[in-house]
């Protein structure tokens, strides 16, 4: 099939960018998405054009390494699907597919489609662990977990921090990322004794980047791994106990 | 030059207890004093980051994705290892051993292995403890299952994402380490060169690939977790960006390529389906479990499965091996397939796969059950090609997954350059000719949580009181000038063939003569068509662009340069191993029954390459293995 491509070019950050269009004439339906901008770069370089600059990994949806917009959803049309599981059978003959990075002043562009992304580690290092040394653990069936509660985690911790979440968002909010993390810790028993602290240092290191969730869940829709809203009620239920209990207990706080 | 293994002495059960205390201790005071290099943040690089920096080294960690979230370890799927025996079906640490060993085809050192089976029960608890969602019985106990044919259930999973979360656990520990201070993070940042001085390493030089900007860094040691080399193969399972520039610069500055022929080629992956193909999917293993293998009898049949009739089929696996059936190793399963499309029997568009087939599972089962076990593979099979495997059978081929080769490190860790450690999949050490299912994520974790942190300090402790070497000394001058000359080198040759067309070229010669199976001829063959199209790729190769900005083809290029030397060692190791062993299949060396057959009187040694320069033939050394606990025996599989 025919395919007509609108991409975003940006030489850096600082620069102007501006859409620029590409054709591929011969496309397959079994090549991926990537594997269409692939084949349109080796077309681009021997044209003498640079290529365009796009992330991707694993090529299997678990990395979290790629994602972009693909005519104006975060990843392309089908649901929990990250675009390098994309599939070009998904698209038809002569479609005209606009292809841009994360749009969001927390995500700046790099180059092209690549975007800085460095906030969601920021976020996970101000809280997004339990506290264990390597050598201090105890036998691990000493910890009983519920077969729930360890498959919910387990939902909320398959969160591949993509940021799809944030583009998605007309607030650029990273709530769905930060509650996913949250749940995760929260729901198992090894994260009960930090729990209060973290879901506060979390959000409130969230807020610094991020902009504020108006519960539009639109990140739900776009997320590749299908992460459920409900995570974001329960770190918003938590935040607000948080600020009670760690004030109660201000005076034993955790040392750092 | 004689390799010294410094394995301990003393019965093989009380050798890791007995080495750690004899190892010297550095005093917690100390160890602030000592800046630590960790060149990759995967299962092994991110452990041992986090682990060295709750002890109170500094350490600088470097990767070449955004995050060290990202490393290849993430994806990897069925689970992880461990002698817990928690299923009381006769597991052990001596089991789990001997499992490896044998499974590794006698070619590992048995010291190694017996520690990382030692190990591997605490890595559980460590992980467990860190919040990794493991799967669990109603009880609220863990659950494990059987995989990879073992006889006992001694694998861990988290759904099949097994490796995401382990990864994530270390990430977040490595989190933990950064937030104060203790680890310094370096993203997008690659290692170009090791800088050694003296025979010692002292640092490394490395590529900001945002800024292009070329720096030195420098430490009192130098730990490389850079991964397998799967990649040399163009198409693998491995991530995109694998590859072999930090090992094989090592290599290029002394250190020693160990088996670098002992490559994994996993059964069931889902073949290629055109020239643009740029990797290929792993699918469980664990489908074979329900899963028939087939292919049509008739050679070139044109039909389609569901009009070939049960008597024209051939279960090719269960008539050969009726014993284990389906459930052959993967070396096993990866040549039979193979022998099958060699004699025009391969199915699909590019009759290039054999059926991996659920329609008997399903009558028998039931669609919900079948759904309930292996949904998700299912699913994201019809995502990539398409076709409904409940319906159609799936077309299976296999792939280059793993590398068991590495480079040579003894007992602690350490390579032959003092001073320079290599762990995970990049190390030689544990897997001997072939890897056992879910043992890969064990040895990554054993490797970073419980070995180096203590070997390590074996090496620091007779560094006290000294600096690293200066980052303005002559030494990281000059290879930082080699550095630039290379890049300026890929720059400025304004050929016409990009870094990937070389790459899938290298890809092809590999595959076809260093592949499933090998043959004298065939590697000398490859031999002479690697230098040749080394050449062309110095005459020839386009990259566009500067080294000041973000630039993918100039990544690439240096990337594809490196494999295709690592594809040339590769070869000559094949080629002088005159033996079968594991995943290296010498067709010259086989049964009747044309299983892999061994040469242990001539082939028991690990064969460590020491490079010579460009254009040079490598040098082999010899590092003899003695099996004192586990008796060498043939694999039969009948
Ligand atoms: C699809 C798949 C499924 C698998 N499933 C299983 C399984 O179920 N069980 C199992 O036990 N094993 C499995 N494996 C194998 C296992 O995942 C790997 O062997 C293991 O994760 C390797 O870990 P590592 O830490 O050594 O390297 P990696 O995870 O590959 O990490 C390498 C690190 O080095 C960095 N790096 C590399 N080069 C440079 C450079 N030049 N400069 C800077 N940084 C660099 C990278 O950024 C990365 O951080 C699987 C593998 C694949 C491909
Ligand atoms: S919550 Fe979903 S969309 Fe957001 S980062 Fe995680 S996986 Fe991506
Ligand atoms: S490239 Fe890894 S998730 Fe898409």
């Amino acid at each position: 099939m025919r395919i007509t491509l609108r991409v975003w070019r940006q030489p850096g950050p600082e620069a102007q960018g501006e859409f620029r269009t590409y054709e591929a004439p011969e496309v397959s339906e079994d090549m991926s998405f990537l594997e269409l901008i692939d084949a349109v770069n080796e077309d681009l370089l021997e044209k003498g054009e640079e290529p365009i600059a796009c992330d991707s990994d694993c090529r299997e949806g678990i990395c979290g390494m790629c994602g972009v917009m693909i005519n104006g959803l975060p990843h392309g049309p089908s649901e929990g699907t990250a675009t390098c599981q994309l599939h070009m059978r998904k698209f038809q003959d002569g479609d005209l597919i606009e292809v841009e990075p994360w749009r969001a002043a927390a995500f700046p562009v790099i180059r092209d489609l690549v975007v800085d992304r460095s906030a969601f580690d920021t976020i996970i290092e101000s809280g997004g662990y339990v506290s264990v040394s390597t050598g201090s653990a105890p036998d691990a069936n000493e910890i009983l977990v519920p077969k729930s509660a360890s498959d919910a985690a387990m939902d909320a911790a398959a969160c591949i921090g993509c940021g799809a979440c944030v583009a998605a968002c007309p607030n650029s909010a990273a709530q769905l990322f930060t509650s996913a993390k949250l749940a995760h810790l929260n729901l198992l028993p090894q994260g009960q004794p930090e729990r209060w602290d973290r879901v506060e240092i979390m959000v409130d290191t969230m807020e610094e980047f991020f902009g504020s969730c108006t519960n539009h869940g639109e990140c739900e829709k776009a997320c590749p791994k299908e992460i459920t809203i409900d995570f974001i009620a329960m770190m918003n239920a938590d935040y607000v106990k948080s600020k009670f209990k760690n004030r109660r207990r201000l005076g034993q706080k955790k040392a750092g | 030059m004689q390799l010294n293994s410094s394995v301990p002495p003393g019965p093989i059960a009380d050798k890791w207890e007995n080495h750690k205390f004899s190892l010297p201790l550095v005093n917690p005071n100390n160890k602030r004093k000592f800046d630590i290099i960790m060149v990759g943040s995967g299962l092994a690089g991110a452990s041992a980051a986090a682990t060295l920096a709750e002890l109170g080294y500094n350490v600088k960690v470097f990767c070449y994705q955004d995050s060290p979230r990202r490393a290849h370890s993430i994806s990897a799927q069925g689970g992880i290892n461990a002698a817990k025996n928690y299923q009381n079906d006769g597991d052990s640490v001596f089991r789990l051993f001997y499992d490896t060993v044998k499974g590794g085809d006698y070619r590992s050192r048995e010291a190694n292995v017996h520690r990382l089976a030692e190990v591997s029960v605490d890595i559980i608890d460590q992980c467990a403890a860190q919040g990794v969602p493991f799967a669990r019985e109603y009880g609220g106990l863990l659950d494990n299952r059987s995989f990879g044919g073992a006889q006992v259930s001694r694998t861990f999973y988290a759904r099949g994402q097994t490796g995401q979360q382990l990864l994530l656990g270390a990430y977040q520990a490595l989190c933990r380490q950064i937030a104060k201070g203790k680890v310094e993070m370096h993203t997008r940042t690659e290692m170009l060169d090791l800088v050694i001085e003296d025979g010692i390493a002292r640092g490394i030089v490395t590529r900001d690939m945002l800024t292009g900007e070329i720096r030195s860094h420098s430490a009192h040691v130098v730990v490389l977790g850079t991964g397998g080399y799967s990649n040399t193969y163009y198409l693998s399972t491995n991530a995109m960006g694998c590859n072999n520039t930090g090992t094989w610069r090592a290599h290029r500055r002394g250190a020693f390529f160990a088996n670098p022929c002992y490559t994994q080629i996993h059964p069931t992956c889902i073949p290629s389906s055109d020239e643009f193909q740029s990797k290929l999917t792993l699918m469980s293993e664990s489908l074979r479990n329900d899963g028939r293998i087939w292919v049509p009898k008739q050679a070139d049949d044109p039909r389609s499965p569901d009009l070939i009739p049960e008597a024209e089929r051939d279960y090719y696996l269960e008539r050969r091996y009726p014993a284990f059936g389906n459930l052959v190793p993967r070396d096993v399963a990866s040549r039979n397939a193979k022998s099958m499309i060699d004699v025009e029997k391969g199915v699909g568009q590019r009759k290039n796969g054999v059926y991996l087939d659920f329609s008997d599972a399903i009558a028998r089962d039931g669609v919900q059950l079948i759904t309930e076990k292996y949904g998700n593979l299912l699913d994201m099979y019809e995502r990539i090609t398409g076709e409904d495997p409940y319906k159609v059978p799936m077309r299976i081929y296999p792939a280059p997954h793993y590398t068991m080769g590495g480079l040579w490190v003894d007992y602690n860790l350490m390579s032959n350059v003092p001073g320079l450690f290599v762990i995970g999949e990049a190390n030689f050490s544990d897997h001997g000719a072939n890897r056992l299912g879910a043992s890969a994520l064990m040895q990554g974790l054993a490797d970073g949580y419980f070995v180096l942190p203590y070997t390590i300090g074996g090496w620091l402790s007779g560094l006290l009181n000294t600096k690293p070497l200066p980052v303005d000394h002559e030494a990281f001058r000059k290879t930082e000038a080699e550095v630039a000359d290379r890049i300026n080198g890929f720059l400025s040759c304004r050929g016409s063939r990009s870094a990937d067309w070389f790459h899938r070229e290298l890809g092809k010669i590999l595959w076809n003569y260093c592949g499933m199976a090998r043959t004298e001829s065939g590697l000398e063959k490859a031999l002479s068509e690697i230098p040749a199209l080394r050449s062309e790729f110095e005459k020839n190769l386009r990259v566009l662009g500067t080294n000041e900005q973000l630039n993918q083809s100039l990544e690439k290029a240096g990337r594809v340069a490196d494999s295709i030397d690592l594809a040339e060692l590769m070869c000559q190791d094949a080629l002088h191993r005159r033996e079968s062993c594991g995943g290296h299949f010498r067709e010259e060396s086989q049964t009747e029954e044309g299983e892999a057959k061994r040469d242990d009187e001539n082939f028991t040694y690990v064969a460590a390459w020491e490079s010579q320069g460009p254009g040079h033939a490598a040098a082999l050394h010899k590092e003899p293995l003695d099996f004192e606990n586990v008796a060498l025996t043939q694999r039969s599989y009948k």
